[in-house]
């Protein structure tokens, strides 16, 4: 079925160069030895060297990890127990405004959100900083992490929990104990899909954070408006490679669980003498 | 009917005085405005082995499901052991359950999901380790213990879910349908088994079943349910002996129906129920009106099949062999009577099939005894 074929093998190398061309010239322009951005200069590490030593960013960058970590854990807590409400807790009054208010913010405009989070914090007086922003991404990456789980709950037979039940459980423990194992991999991609969001977010962040803290995207904005500095490509390089190592890492670790958990398998399938 | 042998029949629905450990007290669920359970009163005694048989969607899930506290009480009340259960949650219960759908945790091995019971219970280690092998042992598992659920075969998953809710050794346990995906072999053991464990133990069983060869081996005794209401709660001989409506008659077993018109005479009834053809003598205690229409039901098995005409058989009716069903140990022939009607007789294969008696197109003759069908009515 693998043939060869000239437009086949066209159509993937544009479609791989429209996605990642910017990136490949992102990544070389970060060595560039020049000032100037267009100017190819000949290969140097320098930026990566300035990069190191400048406080900003790397506050930047600080505040956007414990942001993203606090945030998504936080929503992903949340947006576990939203849907385990939604889905188990049969109706009640006000269930459908209640999902429907959870989803809101899923087909809310940013600014929207930004904006009436940032009259909020204004209006119950809170000092906008590191905390606001975290307060901001979790309100909205929960929603998502929401939806990511209770599309698993809802395929999660029901009588799991009541055979946990049964057995002594008492609701708590049957959640803990049988529940949360299982669905495990929605809630762990609802995190990961709620701290992806939280790195992503600028527009939000704009309007929530203070003068005391900024995220990365924010300060990346900013200097850019002034001019594309080398120094902002190699610190764009770095935040690819760090996806890169990461998904890579990810892919491994769920590959090596998956011969893992083959090898367990053929172990159980031999016959005990 | 029961004789009266105190010391070896168990049989504490016949002692006004036993205290029963279930208690249904004109109990009806509704799911929206569908019954589903019907002003329901039952008493099951300790120690029963008490099986559930009716058609599917009749609710015998949802009788279970209200015992073990997972479908609330529409109107009446439920005692266990003298305690109203409506206040006490699951897993206050002393009761397990088998799910009809198994509901094997897919994360957990197969030990420890029969373990998983007696963790929760505080067991220490080496009881729970003794108590799960046993399990394993019993249910012939013992190969399979490391494999999860999805490794294993639908008959063992069913093994399983048996053995996970044996290990706690609950005062009351609810079987929903557990043997049903089983071979007659192992089947036929697991039914022995349960009694063996019920005798042991002393657990009260509940169990549903579509297997009516089931019920009746296993079970002390048996109600037969019909859209959310009980038809009759009896042993299985009266069951199949006496049945009360000719529901029940036709759910348990084969049966030949007859309808006519009584004629009483003193201790007998002789029953008109086609023209031309002699009527039916039966014998009965209850009083019937002249005329009043009734169903005459008989057993297959009860009727003899003869070539010639029995010299001295209360009811005996001659026809032609229509159809023979072979079954191994018996045969069923289907015999048309003049009048159109089939009559099912059944006879066991005593010789082989070379020297059997009858053929196809045969004329023969049906014959039975004035004790051995009941009179139902309509
Ligand atoms: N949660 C529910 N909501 C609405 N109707 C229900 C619900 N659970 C059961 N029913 C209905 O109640 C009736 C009895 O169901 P139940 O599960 O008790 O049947 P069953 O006797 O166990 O049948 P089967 O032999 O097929 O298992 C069925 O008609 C079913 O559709
Ligand atoms: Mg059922």
């Amino acid at each position: 079925m693998r043939r060869f074929s000239w437009f086949n093998a066209t159509s993937l190398t544009l479609g791989f160069a429209f996605l990642y061309m910017p990136m490949i010239i992102l990544v070389i322009y970060s060595f560039n030895a020049s000032k100037l951005v267009t100017v190819w200069g000949g290969f140097s590490t320098r930026w990566y060297g300035t990069l190191i030593r400048n406080e900003a960013f790397l506050d930047a960058a600080w505040v956007t990890l414990q942001v993203g970590v606090v945030s998504s854990t936080v929503a992903t807590i949340l947006g576990t127990m939203a849907a385990q409400v939604m889905v188990r807790a049969g109706r009640f009054p006000g269930r459908t405004l209640f999902s429907g208010m959870i989803y809101a913010p899923l087909v809310m405009p940013e600014v929207i959100t930004g904006l009436s989070l940032l009259l909020l914090f204004i209006g119950i007086g809170l000092d906008r900083g590191i905390f606001t922003i975290i307060l901001a991404h979790t309100t909205f990456s929960m929603c998502y992490v929401s939806v990511v789980v209770s599309s698993r709950l809802v395929a999660f037979d029901r009588a799991l929990e009541e055979a946990a039940l049964d057995l002594g459980c008492t609701h708590f423990e049957a959640f803990r104990l049988v529940t949360l194992p299982i669905i495990a991999p929605a809630v762990i991609s609802g995190w990961l899909l709620a701290f992806t969001l939280s790195l992503d977010d600028l527009v939000i962040a704009s309007f929530t954070a203070g003068p005391s803290a900024t995220t990365l995207p924010m300060k990346i904005w900013s200097s850019v408006r002034l001019g594309v500095s080398p120094e902002i490509n190699a610190l764009s390089t770095l935040m690819i490679a760090v996806v890169t190592i990461g998904v890579v890492t990810a892919s491994l670790l769920s590959k090596r669980a998956s011969i893992r958990r083959q090898q367990e398998e053929r172990e159980a399938f031999q016959v005990t003498p | 009917m029961a004789q009266p042998k105190p010391q070896t029949v168990f049989a504490p629905w016949t002692d006004p005085d036993a205290k029963p450990l279930i208690r249904f007290r004109n109990v009806t669920k509704r799911f929206g405005d569908f019954t589903a359970i019907d002003d329901l009163t039952l008493d099951i005694y300790e120690k029963e082995f008490f099986a559930l048989l009716g058609p599917s969607g009749c609710g015998k899930t949802t009788m279970m499901r209200m015992l073990a506290g997972f479908e609330s009480i529409t109107e009446g009340t439920i005692e266990l052991a003298g305690q109203d259960i409506a206040p006490v949650p699951p897993n206050k219960r002393a009761v397990n359950m088998m799910f009809q759908s198994y509901a094997l945790f897919p994360h957990l091995s197969v030990w420890d999901n029969i373990a998983f019971g007696l963790r929760r219970e505080g067991m220490e280690k080496d009881r729970m380790n003794t108590r799960v092998e046993e399990m394993l042992r019993l249910t012939r598992l013992e190969r399979f213990a490391k494999r999860k659920p999805h490794q294993i075969s639908g008959g063992q998953r069913q093994r399983v879910a048996l053995a996970r809710s044996l290990a706690k050794a609950p005062k009351l346990l609810l079987l929903d349908e557990p043997l049903g995906a089983l071979d007659a072999k192992l089947r036929q053991d697991t039914q022995f088994e349960l009694m063996d464990i019920q005798e042991k133990t002393g657990t009260t069983f509940v169990i549903v079943t579509h297997d009516q060869e089931e019920a009746m081996t296993v079970a002390s005794r048996v109600a037969v349910m019909d859209e959310g209401r009980l038809m009759q709660v009896d042993t299985p001989a009266e069951i199949y002996e006496q049945p009360a409506t000719t529901y029940v008659a036709d759910f348990i077993g084969d049966v030949n129906l007859m309808k006519g018109n009584a004629d009483p005479k003193e201790g007998f009834v002789l029953l008109d129920w086609a023209p031309n053809q002699p009527q039916i003598k039966a014998e009965t205690s209850k009083n019937f009106a002249a005329g009043q229409e009734l169903h005459y039901a008989i057993r297959p098995e009860k009727i003899a099949i003869t070539a010639e005409k029995p010299a001295e058989a209360p009811n005996a009716l001659q026809g032609k062999v229509l159809d023979i069903a072979y079954l191994g140990n018996i045969s069923t022939y289907h015999v048309e009577l003049p009048g159109g009607q089939i009559v099912k007789a059944q006879t066991a294969n005593t010789r082989r099939l070379a020297n059997r008696g009858f053929t196809w197109e045969d004329e023969v003759w049906l014959s039975w005894t004035a004790t051995a069908g009941v009179l139902l009515e309509s």
